[in-house]
């Protein structure tokens, strides 16, 4: 079909466009509804590819995306965030506008990557590896940058969707790897936010600075 | 069932024993039960490995599903495998036999009994796979399980140091041949032997496989200057593991250099034996200097097994040289002569490792500056004892001789060598080797003496007694089997000529006795010729003669006098020729430059009334030139790194993200 490689790349090119999204937000809520855009718009990603390759386990992984990424996960980052009562501005690391300039030059690195190497591959493939891995590499980007625990949680979620969009775009892709991925980021979450609970009754703060002075061994 | 299926139900079997020996009861009934099992499989596998070696048959191969799912565990069995086998399984089988009498008065019995078999077990393995996942696993297995056993008296401090340091160069080795087989395996990837031996590595990458020989079955057998645990590692362990360890580990760590070097990497260039000999020749050397300076018996003991892996090593370097210049003749005779130096070096040593086990468990003391008088005690080891220090010391006739004789008969052939430097090099080896061999014999006068003859030093050595029958029939096979084969050594040259054959394309003519049936002619009738037999007669009747003459002739009574007497009847035994006084001529001759020795002397000015003092120091020149620096950057390097473990998360994401954009980069700049 002539029209489903623009279809899927157009989807699969809106993740990486929320991603840089993300990168520019400066507040928390506004972080977190890009991050359901995000998923939605890798859930349609995905149902679009299952549609394409005539794979119909893929509608699981787009139904598990949309459920957790897009329902599950963020509402419970919303009820974390407003039980701590952090809703003022994230502070970044170095300005707005300089992450964003490193990630368009991530982003050209992920192309320069990937299209030379999968050339065997067909077109759509090699173009969604391409996008997936400059997400990955953004949501590190957004980890790194970031000086809040729950921005990091969600850098670290939309490295997760680069992921599966990684996944996804190459056939022959089974479901098992989608069910343990999927249940790994579920671990990793409830992790994250017990973790986040705990470093908040401790420190009064979920400010990773804060906490590097209270560590033992730093002398 | 072929022989080497037969063979293989050995490792289960042993291992079975060494689960049976983790659940043993504190009885002597199961101690003796296990060594004895355990000696059983051990003679079973003597038994095929003779039946193996006089079987004239293509190798036979077998491949079972175990290991990697992609490349099954490779089995073979070939002459060299055999010959490994019946060094390592007599090695065994008596040191479990002496073990069923000495095993009982360890400290710790039970803590030896699981590992003991499993040790013999894994060094049975090395011998038969064939392929590089399953050598490198039995070789691991068996450093883990030899390591426990130096560890099994772990509350002494110097054994911990001793087992650390043996597992670090344990581990350093089985790396080194990790790479090697990588090197061995090349682009194809392929780390089956069978694949191996067709490929052929080339010049360069075959002189990295043989550095890297040296460096990781050196190790093990304690090539200098990686020799370093061996001293501290061997002595730690009970004995008779001690005697396995010397007598037969280090012999498996040969039969790993002989596999690699003439059957998986075959093209030798004539080069490579120029490190192989230096090497093999300041081992010797060197090994017999530090056994000298030696006053515990088990390490003087340990430092001679260094000597002797340098003289094994010399005669695999003679046969690289004179394999690949086809002088085929003087290749057989060097082979020959570094495989029945193998065989002898592990009679002997185990033998001599027993020995000093029952001394041990005599007299509690392996300083022999507290022993002494032994002779009056303890009858029947001094004279095994005697026998193996004669062995080892190469006097005729006894079976060290026969091998060093034929590894400087071939030296003697060195110069049809076309090469210059080989000419040169080769006898100056052999001058080294001809010094080890005279402080050889050296050393174990003073070993001998110093421990059996004399006054006793200590009350301990005073009231030593006996050992059990079971550790003196061990004993006994050996210090046998060593007369044997001193006095007949052609019928173990002729066997072992089909691993000659295999090793280095030739062997020598079988020896057809129409002349005399029991003389070694190594180079055809026209050469040099040994007959341990004639010399034996020649010394039984010379010696018989001269007695019954002396007693002829001479005083006909008996008189027994005080030993060390001199005519002044001393009470105190410390006033004897001790080890230290044995040993200064040679420590001021030699250990002065090797071993920065210095002797420092405290005399107390009249009047003073303090005591006189005199001190020796020496440094280790292995341990300060190498070794110790080593640690030392390693710290050096673990301080800088130590950093890394305090920074915040986001500075680890940040160190795991420049990583990967680094990778990216070289991806991206290549591809």
């Amino acid at each position: 079909m002539a029209y489903g490689y623009d279809i899927s790349h157009l989807l699969s090119a809106s993740v990486l466009v929320f991603s840089f999204l993300l990168l520019f937000q400066g507040r928390m809520f506004g972080l977190l509804n890009m991050f359901v855009m995000q998923a939605v718009c890798l859930s349609l990603t995905v149902a679009s590819q299952a549609h394409f390759q005539n794979a119909p386990h893929l509608y699981v992984t787009a139904a598990i995306a949309l459920f957790f990424k897009a329902g599950i996960i963020p509402y419970s980052l919303r009820r974390i965030i407003i039980r701590l009562g952090i809703y003022r501005d994230i502070e970044t690391i170095f300005g707005v506008g300089l992450t964003l300039v490193v990630g368009v030059a991530l982003t050209c690195l992920a192309i320069m990557t990937v299209m030379p190497l999968a050339h065997a591959q067909e077109l759509s493939a090699r173009e969604d590896l391409a996008f997936a891995l400059s997400v990955i590499l953004m949501g590190m980007l957004m980890m790194i940058t970031r000086k809040n625990a729950i921005s990091q949680i969600v850098g670290f979620m939309s490295l997760e969707n680069g992921l599966v969009l990684a996944a996804t775009g190459v056939r022959g892709m089974p479901l098992v790897v989608e069910f343990s991925v999927a249940f790994s980021i579920l671990i990793a979450f409830f992790v994250f936010g017990l973790f986040v609970f705990r470093i908040r009754e401790s420190f009064d703060s979920v400010e990773i600075h804060v906490m590097e002075q209270y560590r033992g061994e730093k002398q | 069932m072929n022989l080497l299926e037969i063979f293989l139900w050995m490792i289960p079997l042993l291992l079975l024993i060494g689960g049976v020996g983790l659940l043993a009861h504190k009885t002597a009934t199961w101690y003796r039960g296990v060594y004895g099992a355990t000696g059983l499989v051990c003679l079973f596998g003597l038994v095929v490995g003779v039946a193996g070696l006089v079987a004239e048959q293509p190798p036979l191969e077998l491949v079972l599903p175990l290991g990697l799912p992609w490349s099954h565990a490779h089995f073979r069995l070939d002459h060299l495998t055999a010959f490994f086998m019946v060094v390592v399984n007599l090695g065994g089988a008596a040191a479990s036999l002496f073990a069923m009498g000495y095993g009982l008065h360890e400290p710790h019995p039970r803590r030896i009994l699981p590992l003991y078999p499993c040790f013999l077990a894994a060094m049975n393995l090395v011998l038969v796979v064939d392929d590089a996942y399953s050598f490198l696993l039995a070789w691991e297995c068996m450093s883990l399980t030899s390591w426990g056993l130096v560890l099994v008296e772990h509350r002494i401090a110097s054994n911990r140091q001793a087992a650390f340091l043996y597992l670090s160069m344990a581990g350093f080795g089985t790396m080194m041949l990790l790479f090697l087989f990588g090197v061995l395996a090349g682009q194809a990837g392929d780390f089956s032997f069978a694949a191996f031996r067709l490929n052929s590595a080339g010049n360069v990458n075959g002189f990295l496989v043989l550095f890297l020989v040296l460096l990781g079955a050196g190790s093990k057998a304690g090539l200098f200057p990686l020799h370093v645990w061996l001293p501290l590692a061997h002595p730690a362990a009970p004995s008779h593991v001690s005697a396995l360890m010397s007598g037969v580990m280090t012999k498996v760590a040969v039969y790993a250099a002989l596999r690699i070097i003439f059957d998986l990497n075959a093209h030798v260039q004539w080069q490579w034996s120029v490190p192989v000999l230096i090497i093999a020749g300041i081992t010797a050397f060197i090994g017999v200097l530090y056994a000298i300076m030696q006053h515990d018996i088990k390490r003087l003991l340990a430092y001679h097994t260094v000597e002797n892996i340098g003289i094994i090593f010399l005669g695999i370097g003679l046969a690289m040289a004179f394999r690949a210049n086809h002088q085929f003749v003087g290749a057989s005779v060097a082979i020959t002569a570094a495989l029945l130096h193998t065989l002898n070096h592990s009679l002997f040593k185990s033998l001599l490792f027993l020995g000093s086990g029952a001394v041990l468990h005599a007299t509690g003391e392996r300083d022999i500056e507290k022993l002494g008088g032994l002779i009056h005690r303890m009858p029947v080891t001094a004279f095994f004892f005697l026998v193996g220090s004669a062995a080892i010391s190469a006097l005729p006739p006894l079976n060290g001789f026969v091998s060093e004789w034929l590894i400087f008969q071939a030296m003697m052939v060195s110069p049809h060598l076309p090469q210059p430097l080989m000419k040169f090099l080769i006898p100056c080896v052999g001058a080294l080797l001809a010094l080890a061999a005279a402080l050889a014999a050296a050393c174990f006068v003073k070993a001998f003496g110093v421990t059996f003859l004399g006054r006793p030093r200590s009350p301990q050595a005073a009231q030593a007694v006996e050992t059990d029958g079971f550790s003196l029939s061990a004993m006994a096979v050996l210090a046998t089997l060593c007369i044997l084969i001193g006095i007949f050594p052609v019928t173990v040259v002729d066997l072992l000529q089909p691993v000659s054959q295999l090793l280095v394309g030739v062997h020598l003519p079988p020896h057809s006795g129409e002349l005399a049936p029991f003389t070694l002619l190594p180079f055809g009738s026209e050469g040099s010729s040994y007959d341990g037999f004639l010399i034996m007669l020649f010394m039984l009747v010379a010696s018989t003669l001269t007695a019954w003459s002396v007693k002829r002739f001479a005083c006909g009574v008996t008189k027994r006098g005080d030993a060390w007497d001199c005519g002044q009847p001393d009470p105190s035994p410390m006033t004897q020729y001790t080890a230290g006084s044995f040993s200064q001529p040679i420590r001021r001759v030699f250990g002065s430059v090797w071993f920065y020795a210095r002797e420092k002397v405290d005399m107390p000015l009249p009047g003073e009334t303090r005591a006189a003092s005199f001190k020796v120091t020496m440094l280790d020149p292995a341990w300060e030139g190498l070794i110790a620096p080593l640690g030392q950057g390693i710290g050096w390097l673990s301080e800088r790194f130590n950093v890394l473990h305090f920074l915040s998360i986001r500075q680890y994401l940040f160190l795991v993200f420049t990583t990967l954009i680094l990778f990216l980069l070289m991806v991206a700049q290549w591809s």
